[in-house]
């Protein structure tokens, strides 16, 4: 029984991690339609930097994270304006070949900056663990549930309660139609891909201290939010929730009472029936049209 | 998503004729044949046999995503199911390496089919989700399966094509053998791509609706060519195992196929000649990090970055478009 509790919140603590990688992934498909590459590399970034900061000026670790997340959102920034918006074309197809490149570059920009060894910090409560039902909870796990459902909150209230989370939805939605009433898509690109890239990154701070971070967690991370964005149908933020959560709790699982060898397969054999059986993903809406 | 690549790869310009592609083509493979002749030593004319196997493999990829407005990011994936049904059908089985190839092709079409029939039935980005999650599949049964495929450390003790008395685990010998394959796939998708069925391709990574109206069976070709692509990387990776006569999980994870389609990038979407210069560049790339160490990643998505953004034809446009400028000149 206590072995169950922990499988299952050690499978919520990675869920929520895709689950935020997940989020990031829509918002520049929503606004660009292409599918970002670069999006795990954030992630890492995200943990590298905050474990340089604490090792390096000995920050608190809060505040190495916050840091760690708003250099991510000025990377995403930097990143926009340099590479994305200067294109020749701004297809989606164009976009989501360029991230595959801004991907490798991120990478091997932070391996050579700042080195390739594993590293990593304590969690934002200490190494302490609580115990849960007679099951020991790492605390680090729940600041991840904790600091996931405020992420969550504070993104649905952006994009549905303030005037540039509406623009933003609206360009999504319609861009001629957006333009027409002003709102510029360019602009709004911009914004998605400094949140997508703040969201990645806090994700990658909080879940350093479990995982250990390196210059190549990137592809594996971004992976798996990939993964968890379609489960949950493309696009969708619930969705993206849902999706992060299912993925983390069924390799959490997998690993806890088949084998953890396969627990990667056993993810992405779900994922390839759910887009055999259920294209859209589970909580998408169906806008796949047949040719 | 077909519609936006046609622009990514840029209106073809109608290029030189068939006969005198053929001709290039001729003249390209004779020379290669003189390589044996020329390499110094037997790590170079094993490395030739090496560019003939990744010619292959960019040129299928090109076919699919170059000419048709497909996505696979499981490329390698294919080209290590293919190395591994050759490798584990001839060293566990006996199975005769000719009969293994042909068994892996086989076995990667009838994958691609599988997979392809119900995502390629539906528009965007379907086949690159499905592909993705296949290629992350591939990876952990070949390292999961130890009794099976050696696992990590790779499988080992794969023999040689053989005929008779003749032994092609010689870089020489193995060197013609690939060279013929190569030139008979590459003569073969010049054919296609000059063919009715590569212009219902081209018309299909315009619009594939557009197609459809002027009466493409668009799934069908969709699936066929993901089929055929998948078939000729799975030659790849029977040529590759009984070259190497070993084979790793390492080469064929989705990293390679993400470099695989760089390379497709940087040779030229959808140009018939983008396949040799990304075929060379991937063959002299281990080579390159050796020299370059640490920062080829950079260098790569540098590159990578300004051939999608700013060089659509890649390098294979830049040289026709300088070539147009000389003989106008």
């Amino acid at each position: 029984m206590s072995s169950t509790i922990q499988i299952i919140f050690s499978g919520l603590g990675t869920g929520s991690i895709y689950a935020l990688i997940a989020v990031g992934f829509n918002i520049i498909f929503k606004s660009t339609g292409a599918l970002n590459f670069a999006q795990g590399e954030w992630a890492m970034m995200g943990g590298i930097l905050a474990a340089f900061c604490f090792n390096q000026y000995d920050m608190p670790v809060w505040q190495a994270c916050i840091l760690a997340g708003l250099a991510v959102a000025l990377v995403g920034a930097i990143t926009e304006r340099a590479l994305i918006r200067p294109l020749v074309n701004h297809t989606p197809f164009a976009i989501t070949l360029v991230t595959v490149g801004i991907s490798l570059m991120t990478k091997s920009l932070v391996m050579l900056s700042l080195g390739k060894n594993p590293t990593g910090y304590p969690g934002l409560s200490g190494q302490g663990f609580v115990s849960v039902w007679g099951a020991s909870i790492a605390l680090q796990t729940l600041w991840i549930l904790g600091i996931t459902l405020v992420l969550m909150a504070l993104t649905h209230l952006f994009f549905n309660h303030t005037r540039w989370g509406c623009a933003m939805r609206a360009a999504a939605a319609n861009p001629s139609a957006a333009a027409l009433v002003g709102i510029r898509h360019s602009r709004v690109v911009f914004g998605s891909f400094i949140i997508a890239a703040g969201v990645g990154g806090l994700a990658g701070t909080i879940i350093t201290p479990l995982t250990l971070m390196s210059y190549d967690s990137g592809a594996m991370l971004g992976f798996k939010g990939f993964s968890a964005a379609m489960l949950g149908g493309l696009g969708s933020l619930v969705g993206a929730t849902v999706g992060g959560l299912i993925l983390g709790l069924l390799e959490a699982l997998t690993s806890g009472y088949v084998t953890s060898q396969f627990k990667d397969a056993a993810a992405f054999c779900v994922l390839l029936l759910v887009l055999l059986l259920r294209p859209q993903g589970l909580l998408g809406k169906a806008e796949v049209t047949k040719v | 998503m077909n519609m936006e690549s046609a622009r990514v790869t840029g209106v073809q310009l109608p290029g030189p004729t068939l006969n005198r592609q053929l001709g290039r083509l001729t003249l390209l493979f004779l020379v290669m044949l003189l390589w044996p002749w020329v390499a110094p030593n037997d790590y170079l004319i094993s490395l030739g046999g090496t560019f003939f196997i990744n010619l292959l493999l960019i040129a299928s990829l090109n076919l699919l995503v170059g000419y048709t407005g497909l996505a696979s990011l499981a490329h390698a994936a294919f080209w290590g199911l293919g190395a591994y049904t050759s490798g584990m059908l001839a060293s566990l089985a006996g199975v005769s390496p000719w009969l293994g190839t042909l068994l892996a092709m086989a076995s990667c079409a009838i994958t691609a089919a599988i997979i392809g029939i119900p995502t390629l039935r539906l528009s965007g980005h379907y086949l690159s989700m499905a592909t993705l999650g296949f290629n992350a599949i591939v990876t952990v049964v070949l390292v999961g399966l130890v009794d099976w495929t050696g696992g990590p450390n790779g499988l080992i003790g794969i023999p040689a094509y053989q005929i008779g008395e003749l032994d092609f685990s010689m870089p020489g010998a193995f060197f013609y053998l690939a060279w013929l394959l190569s030139a008979l796939i590459m003569a073969s998708l010049l054919f296609l791509s000059r063919s009715r069925t590569g212009r219902a391709l081209q018309a299909i990574r315009s619009s594939d609706i557009a197609a459809a109206c002027m009466g493409v069976p668009v799934l069908r070709y969709k699936v066929s060519v993901f089929a055929l692509s998948s078939a000729i990387a799975g030659l790849a990776g029977a040529l590759y195992a009984h070259q190497n006569l070993y084979v790793s999980p390492d080469t064929f994870s989705f990293s390679i196929s993400i470099l695989l389609l760089v390379m497709v990038a940087i040779g030229g979407f959808g140009r018939y000649w983008g396949a040799f210069y990304g075929a060379l560049l991937f063959t002299v790339l281990p080579e390159l990090l050796r020299s370059f160490h640490d920062i080829e990643l950079l260098i790569l998505g540098a590159a990578m970055v300004l051939v999608v953004g700013f060089m659509p034809g890649g390098l294979a446009g830049l040289f026709e478009r300088l070539g147009r400028r000389r003989s106008r000149s």
